[in-house]
């Protein structure tokens, strides 16, 4: 069966990178440019995996994944948070906020594919 | 154009184009409202995208270089460096430079960008006490490496561990999957697994969204303890991991032969080059010097597709209607009901038509806000103190309009700031406040964008105007002209009063080119002055260039389009009226007090035969000159889709452009500006013939 991957990040050119690398290889990408818009897609579809940004405008990524985590259907989905540092206590608090995992910016597709492979089964 | 067949490195350009719009809109915004926390948040966020996409997409010097920047703007929305102007005239310098890393990155000196976060530094230093100095962070930790290639330390045999975790309690929740990181191990090799499920609790007891289990696995691999390891990276902290080297040699008496070891793929750290994607890399783009051409793209509302889709349905269902009356026996065949759909179908296409318009269109604030900078730069560069307001930036314009307007709008904000608004003393000495106004603006009007930009500066030299046009033989010595007019003179090719050429806007180059780029944008330009209190310049410009309402007429045989938009009124030729005076046949109408001179088509496109008894007059108009076409016949209004004529036509100037009809024939687009000017030409030459001390005619027709 078809994977949803819900991709959050307001900047296209990441979301861009993320769908070109996944959607290849068979994954059904939903995009959103930012936490609001990510739950509102969230709500209306059924995702077996969420891969956002955390510093989005309107609302953030920390935000985000709690908001999602409050939502019974999202416990147990895999969520993975894209930042550019190796910072120790923004990775806790994304953590502490629900997410499963990260991608440190920058990333090669092969970094994501299998990252984005161990989440799913 | 194919969202997903875009190159994102295409893309990635496309958004740094915003975001450093995002960053000069906050940093200009900054200048006024220094402790802005949202202005700063923003304009922390665009750094912060520049470099994380930019390293993503192999700008590397871009991306070290934005961190370095980003890093400031980082302490800056701590509160620990205040925003003062050095920090934004240097920031602004950092932008521009960071823009210059993408365009031509090749033609970028690295000791140009040290310098500027030199500068930076000092900026930020010289406000920093120095006990509390923390240096800003150095560029080398920049960017984290990513974890070790899997493949890097493979050992040439296979060797054995023991693998023994427990997850912890959430892992379920929080997305964690056993089963696909077990799998994920074994792909390395070969091994076996054993579940724990000892502290499973009874049923009373259980939590089912708790995890219990452990898990234990022996494993056969080429790989390194570290890539086992890094199957667990996610949650390293939480969960007890062993991993345990055999000593034994490996059993062979798992029931399979060992195969051969699979490999992973060995992982690019970071490095963007694998991305796949064709494009040539920035660093071979930027050996031509140019940056590669960008693919366009809009940013549309949803709800607009969302139309676009509903009338295309609705057009589906007309089509279907339409085939089954084709499909109709001859009895069946009601006029009637064709009509119906005829009008259904016109409905839609007309509403298709403003849809897709509406597709095309941007708001023009986005090119007003590239404007603040020109004048901030300016302001400095002059030593004149200018503030830029808009209005009307929320004003929708076709994408590619909105593109053309930039550089006639510069030269006009230029020519302004140079000429017009005065230095700070001699605004003083004429009793104006010393900052000096430059007003931009956009409405619509009918089916038209007015654009204007005012100045409160001295206005136009209208005696240097005349003194320079009877120079250059544009107007005849001591000749009457309305001031109005004199004005206009501006516009003609070659025409510049600056004195001295400054780099600023008196390049030999003068407003000509401004008219030229509005022309070819089918739209008019006009100035008016007022002597010490200020100038404006008004454009006004068709929505779009794609479609436009013309109106059918019949001259002869052929068929011509004029622009709805420059209609001003249409009157019968009666026979009585027509009055001949002259030589030349030349007529004038008079209308609304004003004397019109008008062109009989007939003639001027050598028409031969017989024109039919009753002529129409169609009075056109571009800004306040206004000019009569005689035609045969007005056929009524026709949507116009616009062809261009081939080069061959090229040196045609009554012609814009050409469309085709509903029955398959070509009509011809007159050039209104060109004919108003033709006839405006040809009524000067009259009066002088009649009247050379330049009174007014005395052969005027009087209508209605």
């Amino acid at each position: 069966m078809t994977k949803t991957i819900l991709c959050v990040d307001d900047s296209a050119s990441m979301r861009q990178t993320i769908k070109l690398t996944l959607a290849v290889r068979g994954y059904r990408i939903i995009e959103a440019v930012d936490g609001l818009d990510g739950l509102g897609k969230a709500e209306n579809t059924t995702v077996d995996l969420v891969i956002t940004d955390l510093n989005m405008p309107r609302m953030g990524g920390l935000e985000f994944i709690d908001a999602l985590r409050q939502m019974s259907e999202y416990k147990g989905v895999p969520i993975l948070f894209v930042t550019t540092e190796s910072d120790e206590a923004l990775r806790a608090r994304a953590k502490e906020a629900g997410a499963t995992g990260w991608l440190t910016k920058p990333f090669a597709p092969e970094v994501l594919l299998k990252v984005t492979r161990r989440l799913l089964a | 154009m194919n969202i997903l067949s875009g190159d994102p490195s295409d893309i990635f350009r496309q958004e740094a184009d915003e975001l450093f719009v995002q960053l000069e809109t906050a940093l200009l915004d900054l200048e006024t409202a220094p402790g802005d926390k949202e202005t700063i948040a923003s304009a922390f966020r665009a750094l912060h995208t520049i470099k994380g996409s930019g390293a993503m997409f192999g700008f590397e010097a871009l991306a070290k270089f934005a961190h370095h920047v980003e890093t400031v703007f980082d302490r800056v929305r701590n509160g620990d460096v205040l925003v003062t102007p050095a920090l934004v005239g240097v920031t602004l310098e950092a932008r521009d430079h960071m823009r210059r890393l993408i365009d031509a990155p090749g033609q970028v000196s690295a000791g140009s960008g040290d310098a500027i976060l030199a500068h930076l530094d000092r900026v930020v230093s010289g406000q920093e006490n120095p006990v509390c100095a923390r240096a800003a962070s150095p560029v080398e930790r920049f960017i984290p490496s990513s974890p070790p290639p899997p493949s890097a330390k493979v050992s040439p045999a296979s060797s054995g561990y023991r693998v023994r975790f427990t997850l912890p309690t959430n892992a379920f929740v929080l997305g964690t999957n056993p089963v696909t990181m077990i799998r994920e191990m074994l792909e390395m090799g070969t091994g076996t697994v054993r579940c724990d499920a000892s502290e499973v609790p009874g049923l009373d007891g259980l939590d089912p969204e708790q995890c219990y289990l452990r898990w234990e696995l022996e494993l056969f691999t080429g790989q390194s303890m570290e890539a086992i390891e890094d199957v667990f990276l996610f949650i390293r902290n939480e969960t007890q991991l062993t991993i345990e080297p055999f000593s034994v040699a490996p059993v062979p008496a798992l029931d399979l032969p060992l195969e051969p070891l699979r490999e992973l793929p060995v992982v690019d750290s970071g490095s963007a080059s694998s991305l796949p994607t064709s494009s040539p890399s920035p660093a071979a783009s930027a050996q031509s010097g140019k940056p590669p051409p960008i693919e366009s793209v809009i940013k549309v509302n949803s709800d607009r597709i969302n139309g676009l889709m509903n009338q295309v349905g609705e057009l589906v269902i007309v089509q279907s209607r339409l085939k089954q009356i084709a499909h109709s026996s001859t009895e069946e065949l009601s006029v009637v009901s064709l009509r119906a759909v005829v009008e259904e179908m016109g409905r839609l296409v007309s509403e298709l038509r403003e849809t897709t318009k509406g597709i095309r269109m941007v708001p023009i604030g986005s090119l007003f806000s590239r404007f603040r900078r020109v004048v901030r730069d300016l302001s400095r560069e002059l030593g004149k103190q200018v503030r830029l307001d808009t209005r009307g930036e929320e004003t929708e314009l076709d994408k590619t309009m909105v593109e053309s307007l930039n550089d006639p709008l510069v030269h006009l904000i230029r020519n302004a700031m140079d000429h017009g608004i005065e230095s700070s003393e001699a605004r003083l000495a004429a009793g104006k406040s010393v900052e000096g106004t430059l007003l931009l603006t956009a409405t619509h009007v009918g089916g038209q964008v007015l654009i204007t930009v005012d100045d409160d500066g001295k206005g136009l030299n209208l005696e240097r105007i005349r003194a320079k046009a009877e120079e250059r033989g544009l107007l005849a010595p001591g000749a009457e002209i309305s001031d109005g007019d004199l004005a206009q003179l501006i516009f003609h090719p070659g025409f510049s009063t600056a004195q001295a050429v400054t780099g600023i806007s008196g390049r030999g180059v003068g407003m000509d080119v401004v008219k030229k780029s509005i022309d070819a944008l089918r739209g008019s330009v006009e100035v008016f002055s007022q002597t010490g209190e200020g100038c404006r310049v008004v454009l006004r410009l068709p929505l779009t260039l794609a479609i436009i309402d013309g109106l059918l007429l019949k001259v002869g045989e052929e068929r011509y389009i004029v622009p709805l938009s420059n209609v001003d009124a249409i009157v019968e030729l009666a026979d009585a009226m027509v009055e001949h005076s002259g030589g030349d046949g030349n007529h004038f109408l008079f209308i609304r007090d004003e004397l019109v001179p008008f062109l009989h088509l007939r003639d001027l496109f050598a028409v031969v035969g017989e024109p039919p008894p009753h002529e129409k007059v169609v009075i056109v108009v571009v800004g306040k000159r206004r000019v009569g076409l005689v035609v045969d016949q007005i056929l009524g209004d026709h949507q116009t889709v616009i062809k261009s004529l081939s080069r061959v036509h090229a040196d045609v100037k009554s012609f814009s452009g050409a469309t085709i009809l509903g029955d398959g024939r070509v009509a011809l687009i007159l050039e209104i500006d060109h004919l108003i000017e033709f006839g405006q030409h040809r009524e000067e030459r009259l009066r002088e013939a009649l009247h050379p001390s330049g009174r007014r005619v005395g052969h005027e027709i009087l209508v209605r």
